[in-house]
Formats: structure tokens, sequence, C-alpha cells
């Protein structure tokens, strides 16, 4: 049932435990969890807030490292890589969306959707692919409907607006997989699952590996699988 | 790339970051000022030190010298080759100058130097500094009809004028001599009028007007205290030579051996910038000196001012007193009876353009022994004032860069803030996939971009005020009502100021590594960040 017809699992957490310093003691936040991400896959992690699931995703997205554990990906320990290794994974496999957005101030809705390809390429690099590079940002956009505030500053944008710009930004760089942390918890309804459609239609129609955190089953039912996670462990649901 | 990006987005919209570079700037523009015209004095300094001194000083340890100036010149043109560009004797032997001003007797500590006229030109720029336009081109030690500068020549600006030596030359002598033969006539006439009856008061309105008229601007003699050459005069020890020769000689057309005292000697500043003077060419004094030989004996000459000397450095404008070399010889007894032959105490060498100093200085001393000759440059010679002046300039330096350095701790306070304010951003950054590194270089980057704003903002402030600073002194002066440069103290008109590029460019070095370096520990703390912690970060 967990495994996709004919192959490797394309993200892929074995036995992974994490624990913080809090106060006196020690928080237990996950407590050996296995799971999987097929190719093509959209799976859901649902829980109640404290029940580690952001922990997984940073731990997937590589901003963390496990206390014990192995994190996959295609078929490879990424966990374990030199800081190096890691920061050029985060940057061209693995898209990030955040609850809050994330978009940097400074720079205007285009700037921030090239922000991962500005982390990639050095100055002389980045002049040889600018027009490329420029061109893939605002076809993105224009999908994402925002053809028209390539150049406005996240402050003047929407909720949704912004959210959609940090789900380009994510793509940009082409990843094999999205990890998206409650992408629609500061929305409102109707932006909420407009953010959802789209996530849907790249899973649907690019074949695009997405992995959502939230807290609301009826967000999570959109997805291909439910995991649930309580008391840092994955329930069988 | 997204360093640079970053740097140059938060370098447009954090103006606080940039308030804290106004430190740095102000530094560097202070620095710039302040090198500027200390190097600028400095220069003064040195010019007029080397246009007095010469390249090299070849001198005798005794004050009765040694003889025959020609054969030394000679074996010092062997030895030294082709770097000697020019050579000419002197004889300088310390002195006392007396003239007397409104009947009073003034004595002057001197230094009486003996120059070889036609030739002294050659070694120094002694020829530059004299206030008579054809004095500057050649030396005469004749005095001149008149045509003294009434302006400074040297200053280059709308310096204040000296009317007094207007007159100055042969006009004033024979207006002087004609003043006291008058005085003479009426002291005459009233010793014959009134045999012993009451004290000889000099009221004449055609002394007065006289006086008045070759005094300019000097208020006319008061009664009690007649001007010139006049009653006390009459007992004076010098007098009773005097009379011999104006009989001998006519004054008025005649001159005593010619002298180019210092004008320092023969003037003061007063606080408009006025000079007033004592003396003028045309006027005799007298001067007291001795004689070459064991034990030296003191005597007197009357000589005739000539010209003024007027190099700038007071030390030299107040001491010297410069006179015909063969005068000088002959009056001390510095010339061999029997043989003729003179001697000097030293000879002044210039050196071709580009010559090594030092290198020639100690092969004439390998060639001259030491017991008898002291071989000195002119750096050795003031020493050590321009070592003085240069620990002056070190030690300001060291303090104005302590400015930029409280400046640098400045930076690293709102850098510490800005990391703190863009936590969150450095974590985006770094779930972007940006490098420690890559974190820290964006503040790293940002230091620098901020120096260099600071010091560029400086340099161009620092030369603005440079290049200005005669009209900045003049705007303060008539806003204060301050002398800020006060020409009674100094002898320039203007500030002098030198931009040295090598400097600025380590003034400018300095504050950007300053800058940078103080974002150091700000660029650690952002590049340590827990990426997820930052992301939490509100």
């Amino acid at each position: 049932m967990n495994d996709a017809a004919g192959g490797q699992p394309l993200l892929q957490v074995r036995g992974v435990r994490k624990s913080y310093r809090s106060g006196g003691g020690t928080l237990e936040v996950l407590r050996g969890v296995d799971f999987e991400v097929e190719p093509g896959g959209f799976v859901a992690i649902v829980g109640q807030s404290g029940s580690g699931k952001s922990t997984l995703l940073h731990l997937m997205g590589l901003l963390d490292a496990p206390d014990s554990g192995e994190v996959h990906l295609g078929g490879q320990r990424i966990d374990s890589l030199s800081a190096t290794r890691r920061d050029r994974i985060r940057n061209t496999e693995i898209g990030m969306v955040f609850q809050a957005y994330h978009l940097l101030p400074e720079l205007d809705a285009l700037e921030n959707v090239l922000a991962p390809l500005f982390v990639r390429y050095s100055v002389g690099q980045w002049l040889r692919q600018r027009g490329d590079a420029r061109r893939a940002a605002r076809e993105l956009l224009e999908r994402f409907g925002l053809g028209g505030r390539l150049h406005h500053k996240p402050r003047q944008l929407s909720g949704g607006e912004m959210q959609r710009v940090a789900i380009a930004r994510a793509l940009v760089a082409r990843p094999r997989v999205l990890l998206a942390d409650e992408p629609t918890g500061n929305l409102d309804e109707a932006s909420g699952s407009g953010i959802l459609d789209t996530l849907c239609e790249l899973n649907r129609e690019d074949g695009l590996s997405i992995v959502l955190v939230t807290h609301d089953t009826s967000i999570a039912r959109r997805a291909d699988r439910i995991v649930r996670l309580a008391a840092g462990r994955v329930e069988i649901a | 790339m997204y360093k640079l990006l970053l740097c140059w987005r938060y370098l447009r919209t954090r103006w606080i970051a940039l308030a804290s570079v106004i430190s740095v700037t102000l530094g560097v523009a202070t620095m710039i000022v302040v090198n500027a015209v200390m190097a600028g004095f400095s220069h003064e300094m040195q010019t007029r030190i080397h246009g007095i001194l010469s390249d090299l000083v070849f001198e005798s340890h005794s004050l009765s010298g040694f003889q025959d100036p020609a054969w030394h010149m000679e074996e010092i043109r062997r030895a030294a080759g082709d770097s000697i560009a020019g050579m000419t004797p002197t004889v300088a032997v310390p002195a006392m100058l007396n003239f007397q001003v409104r009947g009073q007797w003034v004595t002057r500590q001197v230094m009486f130097i003996g120059i070889d006229e036609s030739s002294h030109a050659q070694a120094s720029d002694f020829g530059r500094y004299l206030q008579h336009p054809d004095n500057r081109k050649q030396l005469s030690f004749g005095l001149r009809e008149g045509g003294y500068d009434t302006v400074d020549s040297q200053g280059d600006g709308p310096a204040p004028t000296r009317p007094a030596l207007e007159g100055a030359g042969w006009p004033h002598r024979r207006m002087r001599v004609e003043r006291e033969r008058l005085w003479r006539e009426r002291q005459e006439d009233q010793a014959r009028e009134s045999s012993a009856a009451g004290p000889v008061r000099p009221v004449d309105h055609q002394v007065d007007a006289v006086l008045a008229a070759t005094e300019g601007e000097q208020p006319p003699a008061d009664d009690d205290s007649p001007a010139d050459d006049k009653a006390p005069a009459r007992a004076d020890p010098f007098r009773a030579a005097r009379p011999e020769e104006g009989r001998r000689m006519d004054p008025a057309k005649e001159q005593f051996t010619g002298i180019v005292p210092g004008i320092g000697l023969a003037s003061f500043r007063d606080s408009t910038g006025v000079d007033r003077f004592l003396v003028l060419p045309g006027d005799d004094v007298k001067i007291t000196f001795p004689t070459a030989g064991t034990p030296p004996k003191a005597v007197s000459d009357t000589f005739t001012i000539v010209d003024f000397y007027e190099s700038k450095m007071s030390e030299y404008d107040s001491n010297f007193v410069f006179v015909p070399i063969q005068s000088l010889q002959r009056m001390r007894g510095m010339i061999e009876p029997q043989t003729g032959i003179p001697s000097v105490n030293s000879i002044q060498i210039k050196l071709r353009p580009g010559a090594d100093l030092d290198a020639v200085r100690n092969r004439l001393r390998q060639v001259f022994p030491a017991e008898l000759y002291a071989v000195s440059t002119w750096r050795d010679k003031q020493g050590p004032l321009l070592s003085a002046v240069d620990m002056e300039m070190a030690v300001l330096n060291i303090l104005l860069f302590m400015i930029i350095a409280v400046a640098g701790f400045g930076i690293l306070a709102i850098f510490f803030m800005i990391v703190v304010e863009k936590t969150r951003d450095i974590g985006i950054l770094k779930s972007l996939g940006a490098s420690a590194s890559g974190i820290a270089g964006i503040f790293l980057g940002y230091g620098l971009f901020l120096g260099l704003v600071g010091a560029g903002a400086g340099l161009a402030l620092g030369l603005a005020i440079t290049w200005n600073i005669n009209s900045i002194r003049t705007a303060v002066e008539w806003c204060t009502g301050e002398r800020v440069f006060d020409p009674s103290i100094y002898y320039f008109f203007r500030i002098p100021t030198i931009v040295h590029p090598g400097t600025i460019l380590w003034i400018i070095a300095g504050a950007v590594a300053i800058a940078v370096a103080s974002s150091v520990l700000p660029a650690l703390r952002a590049a340590r960040l827990h990426p997820v912690e930052a992301l939490r970060h509100e």
C-alpha cells in the first residue's frame, strides 16, 4: 500500500528521532518515525500542534538534522552529507513553502521567485543564465495569475498572492519534491482553497511530489494519502 | 550573486546604517584635511629651510674658519665629482645689530653672514626671498633708487601692503640726511640764540612736516621723544665716529657697506597683518662682531641696509644679516696679509637634481677629517625640527584614526541590530540553500559597501575642505570675528595645503578595513544562526 507500483520511494524517512532541550528536560518530538513518499505522490501529514509534523518536514528539508535515523532522497542518504552538499540539495532538489510565506521584503515578486537561482549562481553564471531564468520565473508567476504583479514588493501583495509567489519560488529550481508547511494556515478559506487547487494541479499535471503538513483534516483529504502523526509516532490509520 | 544583490538592497533601504558611517566620513575628512595642512606646512618649512641652507654645508668647527676656500672647493669637486651643481663660500659669525628707533638704540643678536653675491644664488634660493625685484634677479649690495615691493612678492593672495617700503632706498636716505641737516642747523641756531635759558625744545613745524612725510602712517614725533638720530644720539659713543665719516663722505650720495638683514629684525607685524618697519633700506645701522684670531676682539662698523630678506621662517628672518663676504673677511682680518689668501667658515654646496644627498655627504666625510670639518645635509641641520613635525603628524594621525576606530564600534552595534532584524530573512536564505559563508558574505559585503560609501563621502568632503580652506577660514573669521590664522604669528598669508594621493589611499584603506573588520562579528553571528529557529523568529 505504501509503495508506488514498481519503484523505489522518492523520499524516505527511517526511524527518525529528534528531541529538543527545553527548560530543564528534553522534549522528545519524534520518537522513531518511518515515512515514505513515492514519486509523483501527494502525501498529507496531519496531527495536533506539537505532534512533530513540522519538525519532520524540517528534517526532510534538511533544515535540521535528526538525532538518529536516516533521510533518503532518491535512494541516497542525505542527512549525513557535508554542509555544502546539503545546501546544494536544499537549493536544487527540494522546494519549501511555509505558513508565513517567508518572502524577502527587499525583493519584488519576480526577484523573490528568482532567489534560489541567485543563491545557486555566481555573478558570472547569473549573467549568462539571466534571460532563461527570468523567463522561467515570469512564466511561473503568470501561470499563478500574478503576471501583473511581477515588480510588486511582498508588502504590496495579499496573503494568497504572497503564498503563490512562495510556491513559484519553490518551483523555479525544478525540485524533485515540494514540502509545504501549513501553506493555507494564514489564509482565508477562498485563498486557501485556491492555493490547494494550485498544489493539486501541480501534482496532477506536472507529476510533482508534494508533502503537505496541516492540522486540518479537510485540507488533508485533498491529498492521495494521509499520514497521521501523534506523540512523535505515525498512527496507523 | 544574492550577496551583492542583498547588500545593495540593504544599502538602499537601511538608512540607519548609513548614519553609523557618518563618523567614518567625518574621520576620513578630518584626516585628509589635517594631513594636507600638515604636509603643506611641513613642505613650506622644508623649502624655506632648504632655501637658506643649500643642500650640503661644509664648515669648520672654529670661528676663524679655514684658509683658502678655492682649494677646498677644488677638493670637494674632486671628491664629489659630477653631483655638484654649485658652491659658494660663506663666513658666519655671531654679532650684534644696533639701530636707532625714535631715539632709542635697539640691539638685536644676529648671525652675521658673509656671502659671495655672484655665486650665492647658485647654491641656495637666497635670491628669491629679497624685496627688490632686481635683487631677486641678481643680488647687489648697492642701495637701489626705490622700487622695493610694497606687496609681499610671495603672498599669492590679497596680501597686506607695505606702504612703508614705497620710498625706501635712496629717496629715503636723502630725506633722512636732509632732515638731520635741518635738525643740526636748528640746534645750532637755538644754541646760539638762547645760550643757557631753559631746556631745548625742538618744536619745529618744518621738521614735523618732513617727519610726517617720510614716516607715512606713523604718528608725528612728539616733543619729548625726538624722532630718529637726534638729541640722545649726541651722548652715544658710536656717534663720535660719525662726524669724521660724515665729513669724508656725503651720506646723501654715498652708502656704507651694504647689508641685507632679515625682515623680522627690522619690522613687526601688527594685528591687522600690516608690517610696521623700524628701519628701511637706506638707513644706517651698526654691527658689532668678533674678529678672527684668539681671543676674538669685538669690532663695530656702520652698514647701510640695502634690502630685506624674507624666507617666512621666523627663525631665519629674525636672525640673519647678510653682508658681502670680502668686506666681512677684511673687517674680521680673515685675509692673510702676505699672500692675500682669505679664510671662510663654511662652503655651501648645491647638488644636481637627483643626486643622493647622504651619499655625497658620506663621501666628503671620508675625504675631510671630522676633527677639522663638519659636513652636514640641510636635513641634518634641522633634524630635530623636521622630526618634531613628523612626530606631530604621526600622533595626530593615530588620534584621528581612533575616531574612525570608534566609528567601527558604531557599525558593529548597528550591524548586530540588523542581523537580529533580518534573522528570518537569513533563515529563508538558508532554506533556499544559501551556505553559512554566503550569509556571512552578505554582511561582510555590506560592511565593505558602507565603508566605501563612508570613506568616499569623507574623501569628497575632505578634499572640498582642503581646496577651499582659505575661503572657509575667511568665512569663519567673518562669522566669529576671531582670527583663525593670525598672520602676525605665521608668516604665510594663506594656509598651505598639499594632498598626497598615497596618504589618501592609506586613510581610505584603513577606514574601509575598519568597517569590514567591525562587521565580522555580526556576520559570524548571522552565519551561525540555526535555520529552523531563524525561520520561527518574529
